[in-house]
């Protein structure tokens, strides 16, 4: 499992009702229902990725995360889960504000732009390739890159509350400097 | 359209009927003293009766869901497609049944049928049956199958409507309801289509009231004429245009009012073949069955509270190109069952047939459905 997963799974409580924003082939929320008994959604765009999900026996619904979430009622949710999808997103703010309304919590994970690679990548003229960051420019999916600093920039000044923060790098935690040593950075926030 | 020596077929099929002798109390506050349902099946219900599969139909389609006729090798099931050995809806694995509804003209009671009161065709007088009508209707045949409980109720559009309402009307009888192409309720736009259309059958000189059977004539200019408005709100503009394009039938206009364009030619052809086999009060009932549809009604507009009741888990799919139901109607159907906490999964196909797609082989539309009946534990 990848290594981010692991951790929002740890952090999932039991039995809570999850919403997996861009959920891919809906393993993440299989992983939630054996380990945590937890049922959820999962929400992804994909055609292949939605047929998956199906085939996975996992609830998916095929709709654009630019659009928001009207589907969904306020506070329906006590997890929203937004894994290595936010640096897709363009509209990234309304999104955040969104999940917030609809989860009583929410997860997020995305790789880290501040990881000292990448930073040599950038230094000697190149946008940064890595297993975190795996696309050439002309092909990513990826629209808003941040570091850990600017994700946290955001989150205080529309009013988002970090409550836990997990900095990964090949799949072990990073205290040290996580800005520059985190290739991967996991969040649990919730509404001031 | 699938011959009949293809392998994945259900083979040669017998329609049934089954006949209720006790009356059938309809929403309009009317009864039907008696009826009969014509329905098919396919594959065998197991000895725990857990795997029935009802499938519904939309307006002219009928329980001839899968399979062809012996005497009749051409009349293959309108949605072969889909249920046959190896195909996503699997009679090894499932009993199907393919039900037709009261007031149909394929051999279920309906207005062409003896009114017994009177000895002569019911016609004019044969009462305005709803999709609550038809769960109640069929409600009696699953009984009489011995079915307590159905693995799924499927259809699409008038059909996704009548499994919606199994869901309302029944609750403990469905476990799953694959809703294809639909809405909860017609727009105002969906109603006007259905008006233009019953009014080109109710004027048209032949209608006679809807007594036109004991004049031996046929309303066929308007039958033809409704079929048309059908067919144009059922294909998308972008479906039209690639299939027909602006081209020329005589390869020039003719600067007459005779065929020029294709799709001229396609409309009359759907018009025509329509108006042959097509009852003018069946199709005046079934537009009136899809208007009066609205399980949100009785709940001030409130969809979400009509749906409380609902048990099943449901797969709703819809098709962008579809401008007759938009993806925006089933999108509405998941937020009221999210809202409820219901077990919900929705694909939204970029499929370019239109509201028609739903009859149609997309690979992305039926290895979902297959999946989906796939999972479904017997």
């Amino acid at each position: 499992m990848r290594p981010d997963l692991a951790a929002i799974v740890q952090w999932v409580p039991k039995g809570a009702r999850v919403l997996d924003l861009g959920c891919g082939d809906g393993s993440l929320l299989r992983s939630l229902w054996h380990e945590r008994e937890a049922p959820g959604y999962g929400v992804e765009i994909d055609d292949d990725n939605v047929l998956a999900c199906v085939a996975n026996d996992v609830n998916v619904l095929q709709v654009d995360l630019e659009s928001g979430l009207s589907l969904f009622a306020d506070r329906s949710f006590d997890c929203v889960i937004l894994s290595e999808t936010l640096q897709t997103i363009h509209r990234t703010e309304f999104l955040m504000r969104e999940m917030l309304r609809v989860g009583r919590e929410v997860i997020v994970s995305f790789p880290n732009f501040g990881h000292w690679r990448a930073r040599v990548q950038v230094v000697l003229g190149h946008m940064p390739v890595s297993e975190a960051l795996p696309y050439e420019w002309y092909e990513t999916p990826n629209v808003h890159h941040c570091t850990i600093n600017d994700f946290e920039d955001l989150c205080r000044r529309i009013g988002v509350r970090i409550r836990e923060r997990l900095a990964l790098h090949e799949g072990r935690p990073v205290t040290t400097l996580p800005n520059l040593f985190g290739s991967l950075a996991v969040y649990r926030c919730t509404a001031d | 359209m699938n011959a009949p020596h293809d392998p994945n077929s259900v083979g040669a099929v017998v329609a049934q009927k089954a006949r209720f002798d006790s009356p059938l109390k309809l929403r309009s506050g009317a009864e039907l003293p008696a009826y009969e349902l014509a329905y098919e099946t396919y594959g065998e219900l197991n000895a725990a009766r857990s795997n029935a599969v009802l499938v519904c139909h939309a307006l002219n389609a009928s329980h001839h869901v899968a399979g062809y006729y012996e005497n009749d090798k051409g009349n293959v099931g309108w949605w072969d497609n889909l249920v046959g050995p190896g195909k996503p809806l699997d009679p090894r694995r499932f009993f199907i049944v393919g039900s037709n509804y009261v007031g149909s003209c394929f051999g279920s009671t309906g207005p062409a049928s003896i009114n017994p009161k009177t000895g002569k065709p019911w016609g004019a007088d044969f009462p305005v049956v709803t999709v609550e009508d038809w769960v109640e209707a069929q409600a009696r045949l699953a009984d009489r199958l011995g079915i307590e409980r159905f693995a799924a109720v499927i259809g699409g559009s008038l059909g996704a409507m009548q499994a919606l309402q199994w869901t309302l009307s029944y609750p403990e009888r469905v476990r799953h309801a694959v809703v294809v192409a639909a809405a909860a309720k017609l727009t105002p736009q969906n109603i006007a289509f259905n008006e233009v259309a019953r009014q080109a059958i109710m004027t048209d000189p032949d209608f006679h009231g809807g007594h036109y059977y004991e004049k031996g004539v046929v309303p066929t200019r308007g039958l033809r004429i409704a079929r048309m408005i059908g067919h144009i709100t059922y294909i998308s503009g972008e479906a039209m245009a690639e299939k027909f394009g602006r081209a020329l039938r005589r390869g020039q206009p003719g600067f007459d009012f005779d065929i020029d364009f294709e799709i001229e030619s396609y409309l009359r052809y759907q018009g025509d073949k329509f108006s042959t086999y097509f009852d003018a009060n069946t199709y005046l009932r079934i537009t009136k069955a899809l208007d009066y549809f609205d399980p949100a009604a009785d709940y001030g507009g409130d969809l979400t509270a009509a749906l409380a009741r609902a048990k099943a888990a449901f797969l709703l799919v819809s098709f962008k190109s579809d401008w007759r139901f938009t993806p925006a109607r089933s999108r509405e159907m998941a937020k009221a069952l999210l809202d409820n906490h219901r077990i919900v999964s929705y694909l939204e196909i970029d499929a370019p047939g239109g509201h028609d797609a739903f009859l149609l082989e997309d690979e992305r539309y039926h290895a979902g459905l297959r999946s989906y009946f796939a999972n479904i534990d017997l």
